[in-house]
């Protein structure tokens, strides 16, 4: 990958490093400086890096993305990227810089803290100095985001306490060739439970670069729920990374639902550094036109007793090209380790193209471990049945497909999160409309 | 009168091998014909080829379906023109569910037909209604389409979706096979009860069993691609008593004699 890029995200860093957050706390200050320079050192992937091989970051490093401006009060009508129905904890982000205005809160029970990042690390930031320096599995997008970070969702709960209501954290791009940085820390002491729902979206035309990071850590016995919803503008570039830390007994839930951007990448891995985990990580990309999606996840079992679930969807049209890379390692002595990974895809056209690996590396001799992948078109029988009730083709096709991404939507634990995802995959779909008044 | 259905010299293959080789039949509105014939006849193929499936090639021949040309329409066009087709084997649809898939046909040939679509409200009331009479349960309605129903209980929601859809011209493709004794009894009422002057059936059967209960006006045997024998109901009894053998040996010393 071209010097020049890096030297331009470098020259840029440089120009805001007073600026950012928490510039003048030394420790965070520091970790930024060696955040860009082991960025500088690796540089962009290339697809000769075998976890980059079919996703080419080229895009990004042939456009000089800069760190966006606050906007002024950004008028934006968010109804757009809302939920009807159950309440949430709203925190609004616009182009990277948390909008009060946008966002709200609500009520939060005793024990929860929950707030945009950037105050945390202009207020009290040494309190986040632990969880930032994390940098187990960093890739290089996330260095480049630990250089940048600038705003985000800071939700830490304590011992026991249950979050009922979802915490909704919107992310809209609006400017073109505007980087944002988001990271999100989610802390959750033994026994707590919460959901989060971390929701990119982007204004039409929006030709943005995303570079988000999110790290979990899941304490004992805690139970997290995860879902993303990337659903950027079609110029959108979007890297994506949710990384967990999973303690004793903990569940850790992922659902990674991705419609959007021109490029999108997606790392979703957890942990398991105590006995008895549980993850379950799903997800449902679409992609249509010229659209790349790429999803790499990683399960480590490197304790005994973990149970994780994997089951990904993947629906391609037009000359879209999907990745998806499925990693499941049991390390040596995580014995009684259960794990099931499946990957399934539709291919709707001649000339969308799928490339899924799913990857089992098995170092203990007491595991039950399996995986699947499946690629294949909507099935002529199906179709045929269709028709002869008087569904015509085009019609019939749509049902098909949403009937193929069905069973990955119902395992959508918000049930407003699900109706947007039905809303946008069934705007998608020719006739896409109809089965809507059908449901 | 004109026929509902005319078939003249029918012949279709799948891939490179012909399955028809010269159907003739007419059926009338109001009548009930039985097709027989030993497997590989060419029954089911005969099935879907009226119901428009696009795996067989039409080699030749015609088909008037209501003075139109039957084979120039999609197989949708055709569901929507009042043609019929319950398969042998209902396809099993995960992700979509019955009580949809249901409404959307229904209101797809209401909407061809001219008439308002039903709501939801009217729809499940008629739907009830109809499964009522087929012994089924309502649980049926929110499953997905045939997924973990059994083999009677697809053949009934079948012959539901016959009830509810309301066909000039119905096709049961071996709606007998896996039904025990009492399942066979509700389809064949069910059967019955739709059997009326405006709409014509055609019973695909390997049996005889099914014409017990639904007594058919005529009765063919199909065989190598052809229909061999025509008569009345008394032809089924005879084939049960003596098989399929002796109309085969006249068939193939037919064919042996026509150059091909």
């Amino acid at each position: 990958m071209s010097d020049a890029a890096v030297d331009h995200f470098v020259a840029d860093f440089a120009r805001h490093a007073k600026t950012l957050p928490g510039a003048r706390v030394p420790w965070l200050a520091r970790l930024r400086e060696d955040a860009i320079a082991r960025f500088a050192e690796r540089g962009l992937p290339t697809t000769r890096d075998e976890d980059w091989k079919y996703t080419s970051v080229s895009p990004i490093a042939k456009r000089a993305f800069a760190l966006a401006p606050r906007p002024a009060l950004p008028e934006l009508d968010i109804r757009a990227f809302g939920f009807d129905g159950d309440a949430t904890h709203r925190l609004v982000f616009v182009d990277g810089h948390y909008a009060p205005a946008l966002s709200d809160i609500g009520r939060l029970p005793a024990g929860v803290t929950l707030e945009n990042l950037a105050s945390v690390l202009t207020r009290a930031p040494d309190a986040l100095e632990a969880w930032l320096a994390a940098t187990a599995h960093e890739t290089v997008f996330a260095s480049l985001n630990a250089a940048f970070m600038s705003d985000g969702v800071h939700l830490r709960l304590s011992r026991g306490v249950v979050l009922d209501a979802p915490i909704h954290a919107l992310f809209v791009s609006t400017a073109v060739g505007a980087m944002v940085h988001p990271r999100n820390v989610i802390v959750a002491e033994d026994g707590a439970q919460a959901t989060l729902i971390e929701h990119y979206a982007g204004v039409d035309g929006a030709a943005s670069l995303t570079n988000a990071v999110t790290r979990v850590f899941v304490g004992a016995n805690a139970s997290i729920a995860h879902e993303r919803l990337q659903h950027e503008s079609a110029a959108a570039l979007h890297i994506g990374a949710v990384h967990a830390s999973q303690a004793r007994a903990s569940r850790f839930a992922s659902h990674s639902i991705a419609l959007g951007a021109a490029l999108a990448r997606h790392d979703i891995t957890t942990v398991f550094d105590a006995d008895g985990c549980n993850a379950e990580l799903d997800g449902l990309f679409v992609a249509g036109g010229r659209q790349h999606v790429d999803h790499h996840t990683r399960i480590d079992h490197a304790k005994p007793h973990g149970t994780s679930r994997e089951y990904y969807k993947g629906i391609l049209d037009g000359g879209a090209r999907g990745v998806f890379n499925g990693k499941v390692v049991v390390h040596p002595g995580a014995q009684r380790t259960d794990a099931h990974l499946a990957s399934h895809n539709l291919l709707l056209s001649k000339t969308a193209e799928i490339d899924t690996k799913p990857e089992l590396t098995i170092d203990a001799d007491d595991v039950k471990c399996a995986h699947g992948a499946t690629v294949g078109q909507l099935d002529d029988d199906q179709l045929f049945y269709l028709r002869t009730r008087g569904l015509d083709a085009p019609f019939a096709r749509a049902l098909l497909t949403y009937a193929f991404a069905h069973d990955v939507i119902e395992r959508v634990r918000v049930a407003p999160l699900r109706s947007v995802v039905e809303r946008v995959l069934f705007a998608r779909l020719p006739d896409g409309q109809r089965i809507r008044e059908l449901a | 009168m004109s026929a509902l259905l005319e078939i003249r010299n029918l012949s279709a293959r799948v891939d490179d091998k012909m399955i028809l080789r010269g159907v003739d039949l007419t059926v009338n509105a109001g009548e009930v014909h039985a097709i027989m014939g030993p497997n590989g006849s060419g029954k089911s193929t005969l099935a879907q080829v009226l119901a428009g499936r696009e795996a067989f090639t039409v080699e030749s021949g015609q088909v008037r379906y209501d003075g139109r040309d039957l084979l120039a329409l999609s197989p949708e066009e055709r569901a929507r023109e009042g043609v019929f087709l319950a398969f042998q084997y209902p396809v099993e649809i995960p992700g979509v569910g019955n009580v949809y898939l249901l409404k959307a046909a229904l209101n797809a040939i209401r909407r061809h037909r001219g008439l308002p679509e039903l709501d939801a409200m009217e729809f499940l009331a008629l739907a009830r209604s109809r499964m009522k009479a087929m012994d089924m349960r309502d649980e049926l309605l929110y499953r997905p389409v045939n997924e973990g129903f059994s083999g009677g209980e697809k053949k009934r929601n079948e012959i539901l979706q016959l009830a509810l859809l309301e066909p000039r011209l119905a096709i049961l493709d071996e709606t007998d096979s896996g039904l025990d004794i009492d399942a066979l009894q509700i389809v064949a009422n069910g059967i019955n009860a739709l059997r009326s002057p405006e709409r014509a059936m055609i019973l695909v059967t390997h049996y005889q069993r099914l014409l017990d209960y639904v007594v058919p006006d005529f009765v063919h045997v199909l065989s190598h691609g052809r229909i061999v024998k025509s008569g009345g109901k008394e032809l089924a009894q005879e084939l049960e008593r003596r098989g399929y053998g002796w109309l085969e040996a006249d068939a193939d010393a037919a064919a042996a004699q026509v150059p091909r």
